[in-house]
Order: structure tokens, then C-alpha cells, then sequence
């Protein structure tokens, strides 16, 4: 059985939970289709290598660390050169990534590199004799799509949360290589980052969603949604379109078909009446919390748990209530 | 001479409404399509807009529309002519493969020597949701790429983009020739005027074959996903809290 390779993404320095998703599919595929090994490449700025041994505790058997001073964002085309170069000279049977932001931009560019055919966005991944067979939500989630890839390698990009990371502890044994591409070297250079909310973890990494819709009234009232994210503590906060339309919170925060699709433990609607355009954006999540004061909202077919009412009285009440349960146990 | 103009390609791929409620055709490895609505793609769009706004802007240059697949997309290419594209290009496949690697192949082939300054995606469509094809195209031609732009300007030779990345924003510059992938954000497509429709018969559709070469990913299976159990209302107004985190702590176990 050959090998499997993995970019795995971080993040100033540490590694992104899609990367560790990776490393397990990674790790899952080799001992599914004959025991391969798992090799990984993390790239960054010095002292990036660290992150050799949490991989290592995941089932990498070899890590590839690319340290460079000029790593310190993400450098793409640096990145994309130095990944696919190490690909080219270990023969790999596939290459994995996760589906995030840089992984979208990474993963077309390694298929076009190796000549390699892509599966993207894939949730889980099977070998069946000289190909690759992967699913894939389509259609905006509406359409599960089962594809056969043929050739080696191919490139595949992990949906964020399809794979659990799992501890497989190896002792990775650490190579250090050199960036295949000078940073300084990329024609698309950025002239700076726009930071976001801060101290709240990304939409799709939190296991906690709470997203507010015009149902709150008034771009004032989002508060109440910061506030019962604030009682969660690792809750992130989303909007329907039809809020980030209105300029009440950032296009970056929006939820649904053609803004972010997220699949967290938990999700509360608040104020949100549950458009298909929404829906088709989190109705993968595993439980669904709606508050919502038409008892006929379409958000109510899809909720676990609905509350008919209006969000400005149960919201509170609902913060309150989370913040006693959290501080009791 | 007045201020150097821009010849954009625009590739545009046709989807199906998105709101449609899908089923699967008796192949297995196809949605239905009978009675759903096609159109450009909404990602496609914007981009098609951000090209005219940049050439209006510029007073001058050449918008030129492209897309791979059936004599079905001349309809969408007749809808970018009809908003103010001045020609299309049909690159003729039975059908857009799965393969987005072969399809950015096809692209490249033609694009390669067309001399232009910007080539403009959706960031990526719906039906295959996998936002491949820009990308791929990029690395084929050796082009610069920024995907998921939210913003483009473009001037001197070089372009300036903003792009939404999760939790933040980037300000990126690239020099031209680039392949740009389009986001939300960037102005909504405009509706086509009764002149830009009848102007748009007139406008040349060239149309010849895609040069897909082997397609290496295929669809084995087609399925609708399970649906979720039916929803339950627990109760009313504020009164109904308790209940609600008894079932979050007990049930769900998720705080």
C-alpha cells in the first residue's frame, strides 16, 4: 500500500482542527487499504515545526516541517509549490487537505500541479481497488454525490468536522525540507489583514453556533445573540443573509447557502425564520435549537428544540438559564 | 490614447435554481431535470457583473463570456450578452464533467492565447459546490489567483482585491494577467434591458469543442440526503427555558 500525504494547516503556529481531521482520514485510509504510512507537511515561520508531535499523536509517521520566515501568512503559492513538490517525490496515493479557506485555495492548485483529479469538500473516503471513492455533499447539501477517482495520486479536501480527530500515537520521525518557492517570490502580495471579531472561535471550528435573524427587530438587539454566545464560552456567532444585507453584522458572518455551511454540535436559530437559502447552510448540524415567534416558521421542521415566542423575552431567559447550568457542574 | 482598457474573460457555468426541490433522475448518478429552471450560476453572475462595472469604468475593453457544456448554456451566454458582454464562446461537451481539472483543462486551452488581462469564475457553483475550476485554470496558465474576492478594482496594470476569509479580511494586490474567483459582495447582477436583449441576438456565440481529454472523476452515485427527524416544539415564550435546558443537558448533551 502506498503512502498518504497531508498538508496540515495552522494557524501562527499552532495546527487547525481541520488539520488533525485530515491526519485521521489520512490515518483511516492507510489502515483500511493495507497499513500505508501517513506523512504530513506543515509550513510556516520558525518554530512551526513544534506542531510535529501533535501530529505524530494522531497517526503521522513522518512529518515534513517547511520553517521560513516568509511563512508567517498564508504564503499560497510558496505553500502550494512546496506541497506539491514533496508529493511528487514520495509517490503518494493520495493527498489530503482540509476543506477551510486555505485549503479551498490549496487543493485546485495541487490537483493542477500533479495533474492530479481532486475531490473536493469530500466527507468520507474509501479505496476500492485502483480508485479512490469519496462522498460529497452537492447542490448546497441538498444532493449527496459518491465519486470515483481514478489515477494516483488524487487530491482530496475534507469537509471541517466530517472526520473526528482521533489520537493514533506514532513517534513521527521530523524532516526538515525547504520551502520549494521563496515566499518573497508571490505575485499576489497582501497589503493587510482585517481582523474580525476577536475572542470567539471560527464558525466553523465552534462547537457552539448561535445566529440571529431579522426576528431580533433591530441591529441593537444582536447583543442578546453576543450575550447567549458569551454564556456558551465557545460559541461563535453566525447571521441569516438577510442580516448581513442589512449591514447588521459583517458579510463574513453570514450562514446559508452562499455564505458559510457550517455542521456544529449545537445551533440556535434566534429570530430566524428558516429560508431554504439558510437552511441549506446548517440543517447538517447535529442538534438545532429555533426560537421564533411564527409557530409556522419553516426553521421549526428542522429544529430539535423550538420555543414559539418573542426572542427579546426568551433569549434572556435563555442565557440566564445557560450561564446557572454552566457554573453548577 | 485614453487610459489603457481591459479584455476580461468571464466563465460562467449554468445551474439549476438553487431553491428547487431536487430529485433524483432513474440513472442514479444525475438530479432530475425536468422542470427546473436553469441560469447563470449566482456566483457566475456577480462575476459577470464585476467585469462590465470594470469596463464601464474604464470606458473601453472587451467583456468576453465563456462556458463549457450542451447547446443549453448558449441560452446563459445570450443572457451575459444581453447585460452588456460583447461575445461568448461555447466550449461544446455533451455534458460539464465532474472532473474539475479536465474542465479547467478545457478552459485553459482556449484562454491561453486570448491576450487577456483578467479571467473571472464564480468562486464556485452550485450544483457541484466545489470551487475547483478557477483555481486549476490559474495553475494551467501560470497566472496569478485570488479567490473569493468580495471586492475588485482594477487599474495600471494591476488589480487590488479584498477577500473574506473566516473571521477576517484580507487587502491583497497582484499584477495583471490574473485569475480572479468572485465572491458575494461585489455588486448584484443587473437585470437585462430590452435593447441589451435585442442587441444580444446580434452579438457573435462561437462555438467549438472542449478539449476535456481523459475525465479522471465520475459520479457513481447520486442521492438525496436523509432527512432529518421532524421538529418538535417544546413549549412557549420564556416559560418554556427550563424544559429547554433540561433537554439540552440530558438529551442532546451538549452543554
Amino acid at each position: 500500500m502506498a503512502n498518504i500525504l497531508v498538508f496540515a494547516e495552522t494557524r501562527a503556529g499552532t495546527l487547525r482542527k481541520v488539520a488533525l481531521e485530515a491526519v485521521s482520514a489520512a490515518r483511516a485510509l492507510a489502515d483500511a487499504s493495507g497499513g500505508g504510512e501517513v506523512h504530513a507537511v506543515v509550513a510556516g515561520p520558525p518554530g512551526v515545526g513544534a506542531t510535529a508531535e501533535q501530529l505524530g499523536a494522531h497517526g503521522a509517521d513522518v512529518v515534513y516541517v517547511a520553517e521560513h520566515a516568509g511563512l508567517s501568512n498564508f504564503e499560497r503559492e510558496s505553500i502550494a509549490a512546496t506541497v506539491a513538490d514533496r508529493a511528487k517525490q514520495g509517490g503518494y496515493r493520495a493527498v489530503l487537505l482540509g476543506f477551510s479557506t486555505q485549503g479551498r485555495d490549496l487543493g485546485p492548485r495541487l490537483a493542477a500541479k500533479l495533474d492530479a483529479p481532486i475531490g473536493s469538500d469530500v466527507t468520507e473516503i474509501s479505496a476500492a481497488g485502483d480508485s479512490i471513492v469519496a462522498k460529497h455533499p452537492g447542490y448546497a447539501n441538498k444532493v449527496i454525490v459518491t465519486l470515483t477517482l481514478t489515477g494516483s495520486p488524487v487530491v482530496l479536501s475534507v469537509r471541517p468536522g466530517a472526520y473526528t480527530a482521533k489520537e493514533a500515537p506514532r513517534n513521527a520521525r521530523v524532516e526538515s525540507i525547504q520551502p520549494a518557492l521563496d515566499p518573497s517570490a508571490a505575485r499576489v502580495v497582501v497589503k493587510e489583514v482585517v481582523e474580525g471579531a476577536k475572542g470567539r472561535p471560527d464558525l466553523g471550528e465552534a462547537p457552539v453556533i448561535i445566529a440571529g435573524g431579522r426576528g431580533l427587530k433591530a441591529a441593537d438587539n444582536f447583543k442578546l445573540v453576543e450575550e447567549l454566545a458569551d454564556a456558551f464560552g465557545n460559541a461563535a456567532v453566525g447571521a441569516t443573509r438577510a442580516v448581513t444585507d442589512d449591514g447588521w453584522r459583517p458579510h463574513s458572518d453570514q450562514i446559508g447557502q452562499t455564505g458559510r455551511q457550517v455542521s456544529p454540535q449545537l445551533y440556535v436559530a434566534v429570530g430566524i425564520s428558516g429560508a431554504i437559502q439558510h437552511l441549506a447552510g446548517m440543517r447538517t448540524s447535529r442538534t438545532i435549537v429555533a426560537i421564533n415567534k411564527d409557530k409556522d416558521a419553516p426553521i421549526f421542521k428542522v429544529a430539535d428544540y423550538g420555543i414559539v415566542g418573542d426572542v427579546l423575552e426568551v433569549v434572556p431567559a435563555l442565557t440566564t438559564a445557560v450561564k446557572a447550568a454552566r457554573t453548577s457542574h | 490614447m485614453g487610459a489603457p482598457t481591459v479584455k476580461i474573460a468571464v466563465c460562467i457555468k449554468r445551474t439549476p435554481d438553487s431553491e428547487s426541490r431536487f430529485k433524483i433522475a432513474s440513472s442514479g448518478v444525475a438530479i432530475d431535470e425536468a422542470g427546473l429552471k436553469f441560469d447563470i450560476d449566482d456566483f457566475a453572475g456577480y462575476a459577470v457583473e464585476a467585469a462590465l462595472q470594470i469596463n464601464e469604468k474604464g470606458g473601453g475593453g472587451e467583456t468576453v463570456v465563456v462556458a463549457v457544456g450542451p447547446d443549453s448554456v448558449q441560452e446563459s451566454l445570450r443572457k451575459a450578452m444581453s447585460m452588456g458582454a460583447d461575445r461568448a464562446v461555447q466550449l461544446k461537451a455533451d455534458s460539464v464533467p465532474a472532473d474539475g481539472l479536465a474542465v479547467a483543462k478545457a478552459l485553459a486551452a482556449e484562454l491561453r492565447d486570448g491576450g487577456y488581462d483578467l479571467i473571472l469564475f464564480g468562486k464556485q457553483a452550485f450544483d457541484t459546490s466545489a470551487g475547483v475550476v478557477g483555481t486549476a485554470t490559474a495553475e494551467l496558465l501560470g497566472l496569478p489567483c485570488v479567490t473569493a474576492v468580495s471586492q475588485l478594482d482594477v487599474s495600471s496594470g494591476r488589480g487590488s482585491a479584498r477577500r473574506e476569509l473566516e473571521g477576517a479580511a484580507e487587502l491583497v494586490e497582484f499584477p495583471l494577467p490574473a485569475v480572479v474567483t468572485i465572491d458575494e459582495g461585489v455588486a448584484r447582477p443587473r437585470y437585462p434591458s430590452l435593447k441589451g436583449i435585442m442587441a444580444a441576438k446580434k452579438k457573435p456565440l462561437e462555438s467549438k469543442p472542449a478539449q476535456l481529454g481523459a475525465v479522471r472523476v465520475t459520479v457513481q452515485k447520486a442521492e438525496l440526503p436523509p432527512e432529518r427527524p421532524a421538529g418538535r416544539i417544546i413549549g412557549e415564550g420564556a416559560a418554556a427555558v427550563p424544559e429547554l435546558v433540561r433537554l439540552l443537558q440530558t438529551e442532546a448533551k451538549v452543554l
